[in-house]
């Protein structure tokens, strides 16, 4: 059943392979390796940026957040396009003027320090390695989604085509099939949604359901049977029923999931009374029914209505649950909670407002500081071709990125069951699947699942570039073995290129439980505190010193992680403390402080170092600023 | 005849004069896209009947996050570019006989 998506994968994997395999021929000097020649042309480098760029997260993620949370995920295929404005005013022109192979070669050269050198190499391949976690997972559970491979198989084959690709050519080699992949990408996110609107209505239609309607939720159209995960999948084993109304679940006899816990959905507020539920008697159906939260046996109000929950169960073992049509769909929010801003994302800490402006900075700032991103704008052939990259970048990105929520919208009306077993994030897999026509929905499917493969692959093979880049070029070329000539250069990136490759593969099989959105968070939350203060300051301040800089980097980018990771370790309840709700928001989306805390030391620390200001920062800023023709630009490597 | 590259204070006011105009014109543009994208938390939040107005099936805020927010930031990149390279011409234009130490490439 699942022969047609495969061969489209297949397909998908072909093309990666012989054009990577084309285009690396010419692929021998060290700047064809590390930045192509510097010779791409503004709309393949634009494409390629953009192949890049979106990643798992982008193509199957966004789509899933949107149908989960609403309006509240809108923010994040925003912030991931409009961080590029970032980057076009304060940063992309004065990157390329400087003429930089890496960013720590500009960590470098504005300083005059080797030392910073080192610093800014260890964040490269910190960014890099939290960023390829989630593109492996994303492959791990597509190939598991689509053919039922067990996880670790679409890890391998993905790792290895592309760790291949990236060993034999370089940047050079997956410049042009990135380039490709993100017009795949983009005929993949949009042809299958046209086929979809055509059959079975439009963007605007689905998002009024929810409109004229804010008080319902999405229900079961027909009988479903759906397979759900067991408790080491937790929190993916969990249901929470609707407190709306009436939902009815019944067990089949043979391959059922067996219940490990039943609890309520709300948690009780200190005072009310606690509701006990007990285990059917009937161990063939479970009816959940809306349950009257209470205080002293009274009814609690909130704005003249009374407060209701409903039941929580957690599965013990994998295994098979049929809803009865007509029952509210668990896991899912109202259409009001949906369509509204301050729904189920931002708002689940009791802080929206806050939430929200630290996500937007978060991927604003994030998306200026990405370390594989950035090292493409050297490819450029001088500042002024690099602005006009930026541009085409925004436009491709916003094509591809206005698709995403339209799939999250059509999978709440059409395909409301992802809810029920917490697979969301599939909707733009299984969507194409609702078609009357098996034969139709399975090539739409493939179409889609090519999609996801091909922002994998491409993403995966940037960080692996830039990578491998960070240390054939900054660790073993410049520290290492300075004299080295460019054959042992090229030698050394290409073991790097499979090493790297191969501890992004483990690191893969260790995140299986996590989730990808939140995984590339992290990396974004990381660049944005670290990076992208040292390249804002460092291009426009004259004052910043090597100092200032690396203080405020390490300890923004450490702190801002080190939140994250105890957030996860306190949801995960991996550690023996809770935090009041005011600060877990903080703890989740750290850049409304990370980023200004990160600023501030650089000034601050900045100040202080003064005389350390490099002599000949007159010339820097010249070399950074001033128009090509006039001549003060310079590369580092010719 | 002094060339500004022999001489730091010269480089460093010449630097300075060119920052000075293309930092204006980041920053105004900035200022735009800023107000934009952090406004329209506050508009949800203040004006939720404003932000929840109906528009074609849409509700206004969801119009605007969701599909018009891209073509905004491509109109401010494309006056950006556009004022950017008109700015460096002049810069061009006005130091002749700036060019200091290396050649591009």
């Amino acid at each position: 059943m699942s022969l047609i998506p495969f061969l489209f994968v297949v397909a998908i994997i072909i093309a990666t392979v012989g054009l990577g395999l084309y285009a690396t021929r010419k692929a021998s000097s060290a700047s064809d390796f590390f930045v192509a020649g510097r010779q791409v042309s503004v709309f393949m480098n634009a494409s390629a940026i953009s192949g890049e760029y979106l990643s798992a997260a982008s193509f199957m993620g966004i789509a899933g957040l949107v149908m989960k949370n609403g309006y509240d995920a809108l923010w994040y295929p925003v912030g991931y396009a409009a961080g590029y404005l970032l980057l076009l005013l304060f940063i992309a022109g004065p990157l390329r003027r400087f003429g930089a192979y890496t960013i720590p070669d500009f960590a470098e050269g504005r300083f005059d320090s080797p030392t910073f050198r080192k610093v800014a190499v260890l964040f490269v391949l910190c960014i890099g390695f939290f960023y390829t976690m989630p593109q492996m997972k994303g492959a791990g559970v597509t190939m598991s989604t689509i053919l039922n491979w067990p996880y670790w198989v679409g890890i391998a084959v993905v790792g290895s085509v592309i760790t291949f690709n990236v060993a034999l050519g370089g940047m050079k080699g997956i410049t042009f099939v990135q380039a490709f992949q993100y017009w795949a990408k983009a005929f993949a996110i949009s042809v299958p949604f046209f086929v979809l609107m055509s059959v079975y209505g439009g963007y605007s239609g689905a998002l009024k359901q929810n409109a004229d309607a804010p008080a319902d939720a999405p229900k079961f159209a027909r009988d479903t049977t759906l397979k759900f995960a067991g408790k080491d999948k937790a929190p993916a084993n969990a249901v929470s029923f609707s407190p709306l109304g009436l939902t009815e679940m019944r067990f089949p006899s043979t391959g059922a999931a067996t219940i490990d816990k039943i609890s309520t959905a709300r948690k009780p507020a200190s005072g009310e009374d606690p509701i006990t539920l007990e285990s059917p008697s009937d161990p063939s159906v479970f009816v959940a029914t809306p349950l009257v939260v209470t205080q002293g046996g009274v009814p609690v109000e909130l704005n003249g209505k009374p407060v209701k929950t409903a039941p929580k169960i957690e599965f013990a073992n994998p295994g098979q649950v049929a809803f009865t049509s007509g029952s509210y769909v668990p896991n899912s929010p109202t259409n009001r909670k949906w369509i509204e801003p301050y729904g189920t994302l931002t708002g689940k800490h009791g802080y929206p407002l806050l939430y929200t402006y630290s996500l937007i900075i978060a991927l604003v700032c994030g998306t200026a500081g990405l370390p594989h991103i950035l090292v493409r704008f050297y490819t450029n052939p001088d500042g002024r071709a690099a602005k006009r990259t930026t541009f085409w970048v925004m436009v491709l990105l916003g094509v591809f990125y206005v698709f995403t929520p339209m799939w999250g919208t059509l999978g709440r009306s059409l395909l409301p069951e992802l809810y029920a077993n917490n697979k969301t994030d599939a909707v733009v897999i299984a969507l194409p699947r609702i078609f009357e026509n098996k034969l139709l929905g399975e090539i739409l499917a493939g179409i889609t699942s090519a999609g996801a493969f091909a922002a994998f692959m491409s993403t995966f093979s940037g960080l692996l570039v830039s990578m491998s880049g960070a240390w054939a070029h900054d660790i073993y070329g410049k520290m290492l073995n300075p004299g080295a000539t460019t054959q042992q250069r090229l030698t050394a990136f290409k073991v790097a290129a499979v090493v790297f490759g191969i501890v992004s593969m483990l690191l893969g099989l260790l995140v299986e439980s996590f989730d990808i959105t939140l995984m590339v968070g992290w990396a974004f939350a990381i660049a944005a505190a670290s990076y992208f203060p040292l390249l804002l300051l460092g291009a426009w301040w004259r004052g910043l010193t090597k100092f200032g800089a690396a203080t405020g980097m390490l300890l923004g980018g450490t702190l801002s992680l080190l939140a994250i990771l105890t957030f996860m370790g306190i949801e995960k309840k991996w550690l023996p403390f809770d935090a009041p709700p005011l600060i877990k928001a903080l703890l989740e989306q750290p850049a409304i402080w990370g980023v200004p805390l990160s600023l501030g030391i650089m000034i601050v620390v900045s100040l202080i170092t003064s005389r350390h200001i490099p002599r000949d920062i007159s010339s820097k800023m010249l070399r950074l600023h001033a128009p090509e023709e006039m001549g003060y630009s310079k590369n580092y490597v010719e | 005849m002094t060339t500004v590259a022999d001489d730091e204070a010269a480089r460093a006011a010449l630097a300075r004069a060119m920052m000075q105009r293309q930092a204006a014109l980041s920053i105004r543009v900035a200022a735009v896209f800023l107000i934009l994208i952090f406004g329209l938390p506050l508009v949800n939040w203040l004006l939720p009947q404003a932000a929840g107005a109906s528009v074609g099936g849409f509700t206004f805020t969801w119009l605007l996050l969701g599909v018009l927010f891209y073509p905004i930031t491509w109109l401010l990149s494309g006056y950006f570019i556009r004022e950017s390279d008109r700015i460096e011409a002049q810069i061009a234009a006005e130091y002749p006989h700036a060019a200091g130490k290396g050649t591009a490439r």
